[in-house]
């Protein structure tokens, strides 16, 4: 397959990702051109096909934040969580084909009746993914792709405080994008590989999870012992 | 108005859920020409839940499947009359169903009766409490049929859906005190023995023993063993895959009108299904007495009226009362007046949840699950515990039914555990396989300000208004969950857990459209003695237009604490008797108002 070269814009993207996260760059940077492929492959740098690469690399960053690599398990980045998200833009979940969409909205319904912005979550990660780098370019300078580890929690904390937090966007609620991060992020770290996450099924080993097994009958009754299998995957 | 007329057919039926597809088998059996108009996809085990692609949280679970698409048709929803109504955009709170066999293919299979008590909840409460006990702004209502009536058909349908569990009492004799000892007497046992027992479920029965309770085995419609039911339909045994609730069964072992019904409806030629058709109202003549037939949309766009004898309204729940009010048929409900009825009664259900931590280790393998399987205690169901010196009206089982833990939809964590980062992540690893939960799954009770009408402001894909529901919590619902949770903590605390976390409502809670409760909606068109207080009588037949009948949760008078599956079907199968044996030689109301 033909190489993809490094643009300039690329390459500073490289950069801030190592210097936060350098296990979990490679994983980003060297992702495969679909969602669905099988592992990271050094030749092929992931093209996101719905966000733009300084989009891309900012929600890389917020997800390597909400699950970062450790001894624990493997981190967003590496489960390929932000290519899952990308690929799911594109899908009618993405498009709001799934949500009741129809006027009048009324953004300001207090939170239990749920989001009630127009935009499906396409739309609410453009314009909030723009308001939220601007506002971390406001407080630091630059973008939170260049921020430090602390930084970045700091920063991720007051986010999830959301309009309580010091964080402040201009249009959209940090709640509504924070939440569907959230939700995202873990769709994307724990689904089945063929759904364009987890990959490795890394999660699931973490946790525990046989994954896509679904026939426990011998098992039921054997109370407190650890299963034995490794998860498989649907595909 | 229609651009398109079908041939006259005997009986259409609006829905192709459980009630929909029991009425379209009994009513062929009768000898009866019957069209299903079913608004969603042709669905059954095969393709659309093969292994392994039915394993597969992110679209079943997440991405909502097999559930409606809110994106042509919702609800709106408000605390009290006079607010504004705001949409319910996202499925979150409950998941109304979708496509061929409804809520009946993406169920669990917990396979409830009902207790005696609650078809005549007001006369019950009122012998033993006293007149003013029920609070006045609480419109309960007996429902015009007995236990006793209805025994025979919830057997029926027991042995139609394969149901595992173990009885108590057979024909007024103990047969096994190991089942419900506040179970009301049955004629014959389950037609499948209880299924196997998952870890959390025994260690919550030996609990619950401890702490003096009566633990026995949820009635579950998920096969013990393979099955073949009254129809010749065939059920394979559960093997626990986890994937229960939310997806289509691919062992045919989670009863379903795919599995249970529709291999025996497919031998007849009196019967047509057709999917895809949404119905717009149900067609009345001058009289707007008698129904002609029902207009719908057909797959292609087209508006179709379909002629018919008999129109039965098969419908999730409230969706009854929202086709009653399109077509004009009985009263709309007036809180303000109390008059009118169609939308009254309308009721949910709440719940709260005890997680139970235990140490890395303990291998609960919370992955392992059947939907309608577990262990729960009925102690403060109902009327078992005295309600005098409570002071609230109503009652919860409390159950731990484990139906398969999967990791997206949320991995239960201690309190104080972050959302995120390196401590979540030491968390969820500690916590997945060693937690165990169960709910108190309460009776939510009708009042006179809560009720559903059609919305002004908001419409379907369909140009047809939304269902608005005006509905809040009230403190003796919420009095009542909080007593019963307090029951399951003194469960929990014999569970000697690491940590026990407790999720239950306080007073003056918002109803919260973005947290699941459940899907057990009631009411709006609410059976009865009294036409003024009912949509339909106790044969579940129109008051107004007598050869339209209404079936599931809808038509019950007020919540119940169980499952509503159970009671829908089984009165299903009493309407459907009295239609064959007293309505279709001689057409007319069956109960004079």
């Amino acid at each position: 397959m033909k190489k993809i070269s490094i643009s300039p814009d690329r390459r500073r993207f490289l950069r801030g990702a190592l210097t936060a996260a350098p296990v979990a760059a490679l994983a980003v940077t060297a992702g495969s051109l679909t969602a669905k492929a099988e592992g990271p492959s050094p030749d092929q740098p992931y093209q996101p096909s719905f966000f733009n690469r300084d989009e891309f690399a900012l929600l890389s960053a917020l997800a390597d934040t909400l699950i970062p690599a450790d001894d624990t398990g493997p981190g967003a980045l590496q489960a390929g969580v932000p290519e899952f998200i990308d690929a799911q833009m594109n899908t009618p979940y993405g498009q709001g084909q799934l949500w009741y969409m129809q006027g009048p909205f009324t953004p300001d319904a207090p939170p239990e009746f749920g989001y009630q912005l127009p935009y499906p979550p396409r739309e609410l990660y453009k314009k909030g993914l723009a308001e939220f780098d601007a506002a971390i370019r406001q407080q630091y300078g630059h973008g939170y792709v260049e921020l430090n580890t602390q930084q970045r929690e700091k920063m991720m904390a007051e986010f999830e405080k959301g309009e309580q937090g010091s964080l402040k966007m201009a249009t959209i609620p940090p709640s509504a994008l924070f939440n569907l991060l959230l939700q995202n992020v873990h769709e994307g770290y724990f689904c089945d590989p063929t759904d364009g996450g987890n990959r490795g099924m890394g999660s699931w080993k973490m946790i525990g999870f046989p994954g896509a097994r679904a026939d426990y009958y011998d098992w039921v009754d054997q109370y407190g012992k650890s299963y034995p299998l490794p998860p498989i995957s649907r595909g | 108005m229609a651009n398109k007329n079908m041939k006259p057919v005997d009986v259409v039926i609006v829905g192709f859920g459980w009630t929909g597809a029991i009425m379209a088998k009994e009513m062929t059996e009768a000898g009866q020409r019957v069209v299903a108009l079913e608004r969603g996809v042709y669905r059954d085990t095969y393709p659309d839940g093969a292994y392994p692609k039915t394993i597969n949280e992110l679209e079943y679970q997440q991405r909502f499947k097999l559930f409606q698409n809110l994106n042509k048709s919702s609800f709106t929803f408000r605390r009290k009359t006079g607010d504004s109504a705001i949409p319910y955009r996202q499925i979150a709170m409950f998941k109304p169903g979708e496509g061929v066999g409804g809520a009946g293919l993406h169920w669990s299979g917990c396979h409830w009766r009902i207790l005696p008590e609650e078809l005549r909840m007001r006369s019950h409460y009122e012998e033993r409490y006293g007149k003013n006990f029920i609070p006045k702004d609480m419109t309960l209502q007996d429902w015009g049929v007995s236990y006793e009536e209805l025994e025979p058909y919830f057997d029926f349908a027991e042995k139609m859906m394969g149901t595992s569990g173990t009885a108590y009492r057979v024909g007024g004799k103990v047969v096994d005190e190991s089942g419900n000892p506040f179970e009301a007497d049955r004629s014959d046992n389950f037609p499948l023995p209880a299924q196997k027992e998952q870890y959390q479920a025994a260690l919550f029965r030996k609990a619950a023993q401890q702490a003096g309770l009566h633990p026995f085995t949820l009635p579950s419609a998920n096969a013990a063993a393979p099955y073949v039911n009254q129809y010749g339909c065939q059920m394979g045994p559960c093997t626990f895959c986890g994937f229960c609730s939310g997806y289509a069964c691919y062992n045919y072992s989670k009863a379903s009108p795919n599995v249970n019904i529709m291999p025996a409806l497919r031998q007849s030629n009196l019967f047509e299904l057709r999917s895809s058709c949404n119905v717009l109202r149900i067609e009345l003549d001058s009289s707007r007495k008698k129904a002609t037939g029902v207009t719908y949309v057909d797959i292609n766009g087209d508006t179709v009226f379909q002629p018919a004898s008999i129109v039965i309204a098969s419908t999730f729940a409230y969706n009854n009362a929202r086709l009653f009010l399109l077509s004009g048929i009985g009263k709309p409900y007036d809180p303000v007046s109390n008059t009118g009825a169609v939308g009254r009664n309308i009721a949910f259900q709440m719940m709260s949840t005890i997680n139970a931590f235990f140490e890395p280790g303990k291998n609960i393998n919370g992955f392992i699950g059947a939907g309608g399987n577990g262990v729960a205690v009925d102690d403060f169901n109902g009327d078992h515990m005295d309600h005098g010196p409570l002071g609230f009206v109503g009652g919860s089982p409390i159950w731990c039914n484990p139906s398969g833990s999967k990791p997206i939809s949320g991995i239960a964590v201690p309190s104080g555990t972050p959302r995120w980062g390196r401590a979540w992540k030491q968390a969820v690893k500690d916590s997945y396989l060693n937690t165990m939960s169960f709910d108190v799954h309460g009776a939510n009770m009708v009042y006179r300000d809560v009720y559903v009408d059609l919305d002004p402001n908001y419409k379907d894909a369909f140009g047809q208004p939304l269902l608005r529901f005006t509905f809040d919590w009230k403190d003796n619902d919420i009095r009542m969950s909080r007593y019963v949770t307090d029951q399951a903590v003194k469960i929990a605390h014999e569970l000697k857990a690491r940590e026990i976390k407790v999720t239950v409502k306080d007073f003056g809670a918002a109803p919260d459209l973005r947290s699941y409760q459940t899907t057990h909606w009631a009411g709006g068109v609410a059976m009865g003695t009294d036409p003024s207080t009912s949509v339909v009588n106790r044969y579940l037949q129109s008051w107004d237009v007598h050869n339209v009948f209404a079936v599931g949760s809808g038509v019950f008078a007020q919540g119940i604490g169980y499952n509503p599956t159970g009671a829908a079907v089984a009165l299903t199968y009493w309407s459907a008797r009295a239609i064959r044996e007293q309505y279709l030689n001689d057409p007319r109301p069956l109960v004079q108002a």
